[in-house]
């Protein structure tokens, strides 16, 4: 447990998201090695760490860098629209580190060639955007941004542009839609990456916020100490959003596949145990949209592909403890509802299999169901995700959909009797 | 046009559909290769004249992929060769099971009181595709039952199924993007911006492409059951463009009109004046029986006496003043076979060459007839389109749609030239505004240009702009769109823009833009001073004619409707003809309308509506119209297509043809004719420009696109232009449908193929062709249309440039509405409240100068008239120029333009009180 903190060094430091703060902890000095290297090399240095996408899809960085179309202008877009239920560390890197984004946006800008980027905010970090853009106007006034970064040859053009309120602009297509000033409405494939066509056409590269948060310590420490830590394909440390039945949620950064779901929850360092000495019934090991894990796996590694194997995902980093008061209805139906209510609206699949979802969710939790609606459910997953195979099938434009099956299969494989109970005594037994 | 297929190029991806092999087009998708192939693959948001959205998830099919055979939409997935695609699995089965049951959890079922019940494609797909009974227990999601998004299209959102197929139209096709979604999630709903209608002129397609009854059309709802309707396929009359359309009627009363995807023309769409315009065929004002003058009023009779009146008057005038005493004006409402008629009847009964089809508002024949033709593809396949003309989008709506496709694809760059910005300015690389009546000195400057010179300004544009217009043009294909810009104006202007572009470079091609109906085809038949059907001049086609017809021809070139006007005025015109025409509403000059028309002394009125002109007439009789009637039309590119009839004329009302005919014999004269047929195979037979086209060529079905005359011509039938989403089925399929004209024996020659050259047919004409005439003999023995020069247009005489206008004036401009004061929409029940008032627009100096502000009502004078209009801001209009709109109901642009007057200059004051409107009118 002795890795170095990459993305929350500065977390807590009084005046954290001043550049004052900043460079005297060492800030803008991997960017100024950057400009010193060859773009092709900074690329390089990433692609050597296996930095992997830390928004949620867990794509090699490095590698979407490379897989630009070869044409003018190049965009780059930082997705800082974190709005995955219990996800909340780009939150806390926006309001405590955001110079640290914006080197990151810098050094990535520089790698790929782009002269334009944007920072796309979740709306409702007030205080987040606030700190960013002035972070930024602090950037510009250094030199870091604009025209001829530190006097360099590379010139950069850096907007911060706050979202709207619609959870489904997370995802890149729709984010790129939105930034367009279009409905958020992510895009079909093809194409499949916004490297190919992206931001008004062109070729574009979308980075998560914590993604380019460790850009300035790979430049400066190098990728091979990068993909010292952790293990295989998940390199490094990674921030993950402990909440639930904790006795300590929050953000801790930790070295990927060293540690395990175990210690993230129990160890006194990080999530300290569960509340009141109770029993640990499941947790949710990647976000909202992940199936959830049991007891039995809690001593999995924070490792991307194990993880994925056992049939479950990192994804956004957020880890839901939940403990034995909890009634697993109501938890699948509160997820179920966010999904139904955030689907864009696109394709039948979700749009109408969400609502139906839901509603026959609330209607077993508030004493109405019958036992064939637990089969009913199954049924309408699979029909909205056949097989319920990851990655899915193409029943939806995108990964919404097929998301929305995961709490409500694993509540009913893993608590099938406490349906039951729900549906013999017509009403909630936790109530 | 399609490249030609170099030798080495890769062959059409082939692709492999449930075991079928498909050959497809590079770059298609899925669901339109295997629809080609004879695969259907069910959807609801596809749609083959609009971009893919990938919505609605019914095309589900497993796709070979890069992970093995995945579910894929097969609206999105693009063909690639050896791709293998199945589509009746039990994973596929599931997938679209499953999108039905999805799609119908939130839909109200109400389908016993849905307009769209019978003819739903989500009922139709329920039915083959779909689960037999649904799963869902819960409340269904409501809205408010119909909201009327606009006068003629109702909203019910709790059967849509959000497919974007109206929200795409709006946005991809008609470039009204006024209707989109709003929420997410079960709750998207489509509507208008809050407190906004759809305003479009376009609106009903997406009553029509709506795959379910959440869009229905206002006039249609409640009216009929869609299998109780009977269909003909037809073309549109309401303009010039010639949609393909269905027409459909229940119990002997036309009640819908469908667009059909004619792949040349409409490729589907209808504008809402072509798809309600049969509201004024069934109108309760129609015409139905024949009415004489008896004192100060018209009194009915019967068609015998109202024939006998008619004859006799007519006989009288040529016989106290002579035949050149006698006019007929009028005749683009009419079917080609009527026009055919009444040309055939002037010359060789009346014994006048005084016809006009056009009524002062249009250009002369020769222009129309005699410049190098482009159909509408090959303008929307050109290098540069050269707009010389009227605001397209209310003129000529749905070829508009074409034009403003083909400028937003970049397959066109439009250049306009026009003294005012149309609709289609914001798509032109760039827009030459020129004063008013000085097209032809800025025309000059361009071909200047073009033809290498330092570029200058002339008649009102700049310099640069017209150095950009000649770099654009200069070595390209280039096609110009010819209308009328501006009714304030002579043709004058107009034409000799058109001689200068002519004469100077090389290529170039014209379409009309003329407007009315039936004009082109009114013209091919001759209804114009000195054409004779098939497009060639009196003189050059005497002989044959004379020959032809068994009749003298009138000595020399008649007058044309100004000139009618004119001579009626002083009492030289004494008899008069007005076949579907009114000049009181039509002609630009009312005031010379209305001396015109006192001074005649005799007037027989053809016509379907008591119009303000017939109502002074000595003779009235009914006629019948589209739909009422078989027969042909010519379209702006010269396109023939069938009419179909599908209901019976009013009372006693009767195809124009056929007064024609009867009016003939009791003048003395015999046209020859007994049926509609006969007629159009005497066209065929004797109208050069005809040579080709009969009635069992255009009934058969692969020929319902009609044939563009002359069929000679080497650039027939141009291939496709390549189009991003390939043409599928017709929207509208209408089947073997029971008409008429279906009836026609095909013969066993014809049978065998289509050729597109002039071919002989045999003698059924009264007249054989003399042997002396021509030399064309075909090898049955039996004769042709001889090769008589058709007309080409020599170009004209340059005209001095008008005057300066004075400080205290703006220059007059008229421009056009969809929704006018003309017949169809005025007794068109929905479309009626639809046309403005008149009102004179400005730019904001000009108004501030005269003291005017937005909403003012200020007086209007010219050298005709004084009136009190509404003012109304328009910045796009150019400084010095006022622009107002012709012929919107009450006083207007008619009652200002004199038609002698080389431009027309009008002084605005502010009307102090609005509530002086009244008093001032006087």
């Amino acid at each position: 447990m002795t890795a170095p903190k990459i993305v929350t060094a500065r977390v807590g430091v009084a005046e954290s998201w001043t550049i004052d703060t900043y460079l005297r902890k060492g800030g803008y000095k991997g960017l100024r090695k950057a400009l010193k290297m060859e773009p092709a090399a900074v690329t390089d240095e990433v692609s050597t760490a296996n930095l992997l996408g830390r928004g949620g899809a867990g794509f090699e960085a490095g590698r979407k860098w490379s897989m630009l179309r070869k044409a003018e202008p190049v965009y780059l877009v930082i997705n800082g629209d974190e709005s995955e239920p219990c996800t909340f560390k780009d939150h806390m890197l926006l309001e405590n580190d955001p110079h640290q984004i914006i080197e990151g946006t810098i050094i990535c800008a520089y790698a790929v060639g782009a002269a334009q980027a944007f920072i796309y905010v979740r709306g409702e970090f007030a205080l987040g955007i606030e700190r960013l853009t002035a972070a930024l106007n602090e950037a510009y006034e250094h030199g870091a941004v604009g025209r001829f970064v530190f006097g360099s040859g590379f010139s950069l053009d850096v907007v911060v542009h706050p979202g709207a309120g619609a959870y489904i602009c997370g995802e890149e297509t729709a984010l790129l839609e939105s930034l367009e000033g279009k409905r958020g409405y992510p895009r079909d494939k093809p194409p499949y990456f916004p490297a190919v066509i992206g931001l008004y056409g062109q070729p574009t590269v979308v980075n998560n916020v914590e993604t380019v948060s460790n850009l300035p310590w790979i430049v400066q420490k190098g990728g091979k100490a990068f993909a010292a830590l952790g293990e295989g394909r998940s390199t490094g440390t990674r921030l993950f959003s402990l909440s639930g039945h904790v006795n300590n949620p929050a953000n801790y950064e930790v070295e990927m596949v060293k540690t395990t779901f175990h210690d993230l929850i129990y160890d006194d360092e990080y999530g300290g145990g569960i509340r009141n000495g109770n029993e640990l019934k499941a947790f949710i090991p990647g976000g909202a949209s992940a199936p959830w894990f049991g007891p039995d796996q809690v001593d999995m590694p924070l490792d991307q592909d194990g993880v994925g194997k056992a049939g479950s995902m990192l994804g956004s980093g957020s880890i839901v403890v939940m403990d034995d008061t909890t009634c697993m209805v109501r938890a699948a139906w509160r997820i179920t509802r966010f999904f139904h209510r955030e689907s864009c609206g696109q394709c039948t699949p979700c749009r109408e299999g969400g609502g139906w979802l839901d509603k026959v969710m609330r209607r077993i939790e508030l004493g109405g169901g019958r036992e064939s609606d637990l089969e009913l459910l199954l049924d309408v997953c699979d029909n909205i995700a056949p097989g319920l195979s990851w990655p899915p099938q193409k029943t939806t434009i995108c990964v919404l959909g097929p998301s929305i099956p995961s709490s409500i299969t694993s509540a009913i494989k893993m608590f099938r009797d406490e349906f039951l109970i729900h549906i013999k005594d017509g009403g909630c037994p936790f109530d | 046009m399609t490249d030609p297929v170099e030798p080495g190029a890769p062959a059409n991806p082939v692709i492999n559909v449930d075991g079928k092999a498909i050959e497809a087009r590079p770059g298609e998708m899925i669901i339109a290769a295997a629809e080609r192939g004879g695969v259907y693959i069910p959807r609801f948001c596809w749609h083959p004249r609009m971009k893919p959205v990938g919505m609605c998830r019914m095309c589900l099919v497993e796709v070979n992929g890069p992970r093995g055979m995945a579910l894929m939409p097969a609206c999105y997935v693009p063909v690639s060769d050896g791709q293998e695609i199945v589509t009746t699995s039990d994973k596929v089965k599931k997938a679209q099971d499953g999108v039905l049951e999805f799609l119908l959890i939130n839909h109200p079922l109400d389908c016993p009181v849905c307009d769209r019940g019978g003819e739903c494609p989500l009922q139709d797909q329920t039915f083959a595709f779909g689960p037999g009974e649904s799963r869902f227990v819960e409340e269904k999601r409501h809205w408010q039952k119909p909201i009327p998004i606009n006068n003629l299209v109702a909203l019910d959102r709790e059967r849509c199924i959000q497919c974007a197929r109206c929200t795409r139209f709006a946005e991809e096709v008609a470039g009204d993007p006024f209707i989109d979604f709003i929420g997410r999630s079960d709750h998207t709903e489509v509507n208008t911006f809050p407190g906004e209608s759809f305003e479009s002129n376009f609106s009903a397609n997406i009553v029509q492409i709506c795959p379910v009854g959440a869009l229905t059309s206002t006039p249609y709802r409640f009216k009929a059951r869609p299998w109780d309707l009977e269909v003909v396929e037809s073309t549109c009359t309401a303009c010039a463009v010639g949609c393909r359309m269905a027409v459909q009627s229940s119990q002997d009363r036309l009640i819908r009109h469908l667009g059909i995807d004619s792949e040349p023309v409409n490729h589907g769409w209808l504008c809402d004046k072509g798809r309600f315009g049969y509201e004024a065929v069934v109108s309760e004002e129609r015409l139905t029986q024949p009415l004489v003058r008896k004192g100060d009023e018209l009194i009915e009779t019967s068609w015998h006496e109202a024939l006998k009146t008619a004859a006799d008057g007519l006989r009288r005038v040529q016989e106290l003043n002579g035949s050149t005493a006698v006019a007929i004006l009028g005749g683009a409402r009419l079917a080609n076979e009527d026009a055919y008629a009444w040309s055939k009847l002037a010359r060789t009964v009346l014994g006048t060459d005084n016809v006009d089809c056009q009524m002062g508002d249009g250009l002369p024949a020769e222009v129309v007839l005699g410049l190098p033709r482009a159909t509408i593809d090959e303008v929307c396949s050109a290098d540069v389109v050269l707009l010389v003309a009227p605001d397209i989008k209310e003129e000529l709506p749905v070829f508009y749609l074409r034009l403003r496709a083909a400028a937003i694809d970049r397959k066109v760059a439009l250049v306009e030239l026009a003294p005012q910005p149309t609709a289609l300015t914001e798509h032109a690389v760039v827009s030459l505004l020129h004063r008013p009546g000085e097209a032809a000195a800025a025309a000059r400057k361009l071909v200047s240009a073009v033809l290498g010179r330092k570029p200058s300004s002339g008649g009102g544009v700049k310099g640069d702009e017209i150095a950009a217009a000649a770099e654009l043009l200069a070595g390209k294909r280039v096609v110009v769109v010819l209308g009328r810009p501006s009714l304030a104006e002579p043709a004058d202007g107009t034409t000799e823009a058109a001689a200068v572009l002519a004469a100077n470079i090389p290529g170039l091609r014209f379409l009309s833009a003329l407007r009315r109906g039936n004009v082109h085809g009114a013209l091919d038949m001759g209804l114009a001073p000195g054409v004779l059907p098939g497009r060639v001049s009196l003189d050059d086609g005497r002989a044959w004619f004379q020959s032809a017809w068994g009749a003298d021809l009138p000595g020399r070139r008649g007058l044309d409707a100004h000139a009618i006007l004119a001579a009626a005025a002083t009492n030289q015109v004494q008899g008069l003809v007005l076949i579907g025409a009114n000049p009181m509403a039509d002609f630009p000059d009312r005031t010379l309308a209305r001396r015109g028309l006192a001074g005649v002394g005799f007037t027989v009125v053809v016509d379907t509506f008591l119009t303000d002109s017939a109502i002074h007439a000595d003779v009235v009789l009914p006629a019948a119209t589209y739909a009422e009637r078989p027969g042909t039309t010519t379209n702006m590119e010269g396109r023939v297509t069938r009419l179909g009839q599908k209901v019976t004329a009013p009372g006693t009302a009767r195809p124009d043809w056929m007064i024609a005919t009867e009016l003939a014999s009791l003048l003395g004269g015999d046209l020859g004719f007994e049926s509609i047929d006969g007629i159009a195979t005497e066209i065929e037979r004797v109208a050069p420009a005809y040579a080709g086209v009969n009635p069992a060529r255009l009934a058969k079905r692969e020929n319902r696109d009609g044939f563009v005359v002359p069929l000679a011509e080497p650039h027939q039938e141009p291939e496709p232009p390549e189009v991003a989403f390939p043409p599928q089925e017709s929207i509208v399929d209408v089947g073997d449908v029971s008409d008429p004209m279906e009836s026609i024996e095909v013969n066993a020659a014809e049978a065998q193929g289509e050729t597109l050259l002039p071919r002989s047919e045999p003698d059924a004409g009264p007249v054989g062709a003399p042997e002396s005439i021509g030399d064309l003999t075909a090898s049955d023995g039996s004769s042709l249309a001889p090769t008589i020069p058709l007309i080409s247009f020599a170009g004209v005489e340059p005209m001095p440039a008008p005057h300066a206008p004075d400080a205290y004036s703006l220059r007059l401009v008229t421009s056009r509405s969809l929704y006018d004061a003309g017949a169809l929409v005025q007794h068109s029940e929905s479309l009626k409240p639809l046309a403005t008032v008149t009102r004179i627009r400005a730019c904001a100096r000009d108004l501030s100068r005269l003291a005017v502000r937005p909403g003012d009502l200020v007086r209007v004078s010219s050298s005709r008239a004084a009136l009190v209009l509404e003012a109304a801001l328009d910045d796009r209009v150019p400084r010095g120029s006022a622009v107002i709109d012709f012929n919107q109901p009450g006083d207007g642009a008619a009652d200002l333009v004199d038609v002698n007057a080389q431009v027309t200059d009008v002084r605005i004051e502010n009307v102090k009180r609005p509530s002086a409107r009244k008093a001032s009118d006087g």
